[in-house]
């Protein structure tokens, strides 16, 4: 353990060194100014309209700006984590820099295994300040609450580490481009399952709904980030609540308790088919 | 009895349908300089890569200490320099140092990394980072990395590549001294000049297969006898050093007068081109 614990305070180091996180903090913050912006205008837009409709339109705004702030946090979790681990393995011993410590007695497995855990404590991290932020912005913009903050944010924690896993497996085996390529793919199908989901649920095509929820198994992020949309508007009632579940930042579905269980499963099968490929690999 | 610091018995190693080592013998004694040298694609970083364990053998088996080569017992006993390393820019040299003390478990500490520092020439430079220094003071710090935690197997690969002449030198006194603590080193290097002065051994592979091996004095075949006479050098390509006195007798005899006289050898570079080139045809 304490050699993974190296290996990821190294790679800490090099985020930080390399003014990553720096550059991540700085513009981050802009995101969160932006957000704060929007919010606080859309709430006060609330209360000087004069509109009689028969919608809780703070929760309408609340849960959807809250909605938002969690897709972006998903999105730039998943490409910080991306960045992190693309050539971890291949990029690395293209360029010289992973044979130095391969050679040494620290196993191969113990490398990855702290890439993973400095890549997952800085994503998962990341999303859940981001999100929070987002959510103590909405609650000062517009006194909304969300009906739950923890399923959300771990959702989004567990889900960015599950595509730290894929990005660590496609280095062994994938250009740092090819790579990089790779794991977007796969993260922006596993967002298009959830909107088939939604879909499916709107107009009752149970195909739909089925392919939506298959998908969900299969890369279990998406199935996290649902479950947190879900999550955070189970409470708004009334035709607020349709519309936000509904709309594009709105949880199709509450999936499986299971579905957390599976997630560290799938991620640990996920690393122990990158350790296979990577103790496999010729150097 | 001491088992050899490295041991390779029918090594090979085939990538696809390429052969890059084909039933290679080796072994390298506690103390013992081994050159080894080749042509470009001849197998010898393959080798080096099996013995440290960054390559997996096709067939064969390679030791390090008598511990399989690869497995966790044989890497903490190997200090390897890559040919194409790197190390990251943003560290300095003894962030780096310090990074490789802990992965081979290494309790020498500042001590230790001060002393690699001057070992190889860069006393002083413990706080610079390496995108402020130059290819060779990278494969000096290469070098001083290879040696954390006392190895009993050295590995170097072309390590005097980008190194300047006091930096060579340097790294032949390093070589000795190694010798000296009983390390066996394994030097792949294209510089025969640099292998000539300090390998106790030197094996050629070409092809993947070694093709001759021994003492270089060994491997250096004589090449006869230069005498300067009144009447010009003469050259006598089958004479020996024990015919010299006979030689410079029969000439004063004849009444000429001999000048200086010049016992020719054969250098390593002959000795690699006959192994390599005249096997190539």
């Amino acid at each position: 353990m304490s050699d993974a614990l190296t290996i990821a305070g190294y790679a800490l180091r090099e985020a930080v060194r390399r003014r990553v996180l720096l550059v991540v903090a700085l513009l981050t913050a802009v995101f969160l100014g932006l957000f704060a912006l929007g919010a606080f205008e859309a709430f006060d837009s609330l209360e000087q309209s004069s509109a009689d409709v028969p919608i809780d339109e703070q929760a309408l705004t609340g849960g959807t700006l809250l909605g938002l702030a969690m897709f972006v946090a998903l999105f730039l979790g998943v490409v910080l984590a991306v960045f992190l681990t693309l050539d971890a393995v291949r990029g690395d011993a293209e360029r010289g820099l992973l044979q130095p410590l391969v050679v040494r007695p620290v196993g191969r497995t113990t490398l990855l295994a702290g890439r993973l855990l400095a890549a997952s404590a800085v994503c998962a991290s990341y999303v859940v300040i981001v999100f929070l932020a987002a959510a103590v912005i909405t609650q000062a913009a517009g006194d909304f609450t969300p009906s739950s903050l923890f399923v959300p944010a771990a959702g989004l924690a567990l889900g960015v580490v599950t595509v730290v896993a894929v990005s660590l497996l496609g280095s062994t085996v994938l250009s740092t481009t090819a790579n990089g390529i790779a794991v977007f793919m796969v993260f922006a199908t596993g967002l298009a399952g959830g909107l088939l989901g939604q879909i499916g649920e709107g107009l009752q095509v149970e195909a739909l709904e089925q392919a939506s929820s298959i998908m969900s198994w299969i890369v279990p992020f998406e199935a996290l980030y649902q479950n947190g949309l879900h999550a955070l508007t189970a409470d708004i009632g009334g035709a607020a609540g349709v519309i936000v579940q509904l709309g594009p930042f709105g949880g199709a579905s509450d999936v499986s308790a299971g579905i957390w269980l599976w997630a560290v499963a799938w991620s640990a099968a996920v690393l122990a088919l990158a350790a296979l490929a990577f103790k496999r690999r010729d150097l | 009895m001491t088992p050899p610091a490295l041991s390779a018995r029918a090594l090979s190693k085939r990538y696809g349908k390429t052969t890059a080592l084909d039933a290679v013998d080796l072994e390298v004694g506690a103390g013992e300089l081994v050159g080894l040298l080749g042509p470009n694609g001849a197998g010898k970083s393959t080798l080096v890569k099996i013995a440290c364990g960054l390559v997996r053998p096709t067939g064969g088996e390679a030791h390090v200490g008598g511990a399989p080569a690869g497995s966790r017992e044989a890497r903490a006993a190997t200090g390897y320099l890559a040919e194409l390393f790197r190390f990251p820019a943003w560290a300095s040299a003894d962030e780096v140092l310090k990074l490789h003390q802990r992965l081979a478990r290494s309790d020498g500490g500042a001590a230790e990394r001060e002393a690699l520092l001057a070992r190889v020439g860069l006393s002083g430079e413990g706080g610079r980072r390496m995108a402020t220094m130059s290819k060779g003071m990278q494969q000096r710090l290469g070098i001083g990395q290879a040696l954390i935690g006392d190895p009993r197997l050295v590995l170097l690969d072309e390590p005097t590549s980008a190194l300047d002449p006091g930096g060579r030198r340097t790294v032949r006194d390093l070589l000795v001294g190694l010798r000296e603590q009983g390390v066996g080193v394994l030097l792949n290097s294209h510089l025969l000049s640099e292998i000539e002065l300090v390998c106790d051994r030197v094996v050629i592979i070409d092809g993947g297969r070694v093709v001759t091996e021994g003492r270089p004095e060994d491997l250096t075949a004589p090449g006869g006898v230069e005498v300067e006479t009144s009447a010009g050098v003469r050259r006598l390509p089958d004479a020996r050093r024990e015919d010299v006195p006979r030689i410079v007798r029969e000439l004063v005899a004849a009444g000429d007068e001999v000048y200086g006289v010049r016992v020719v050898t054969g250098t390593l570079e002959d000795a690699y081109l006959a192994a390599v080139v005249g096997r190539d045809g």
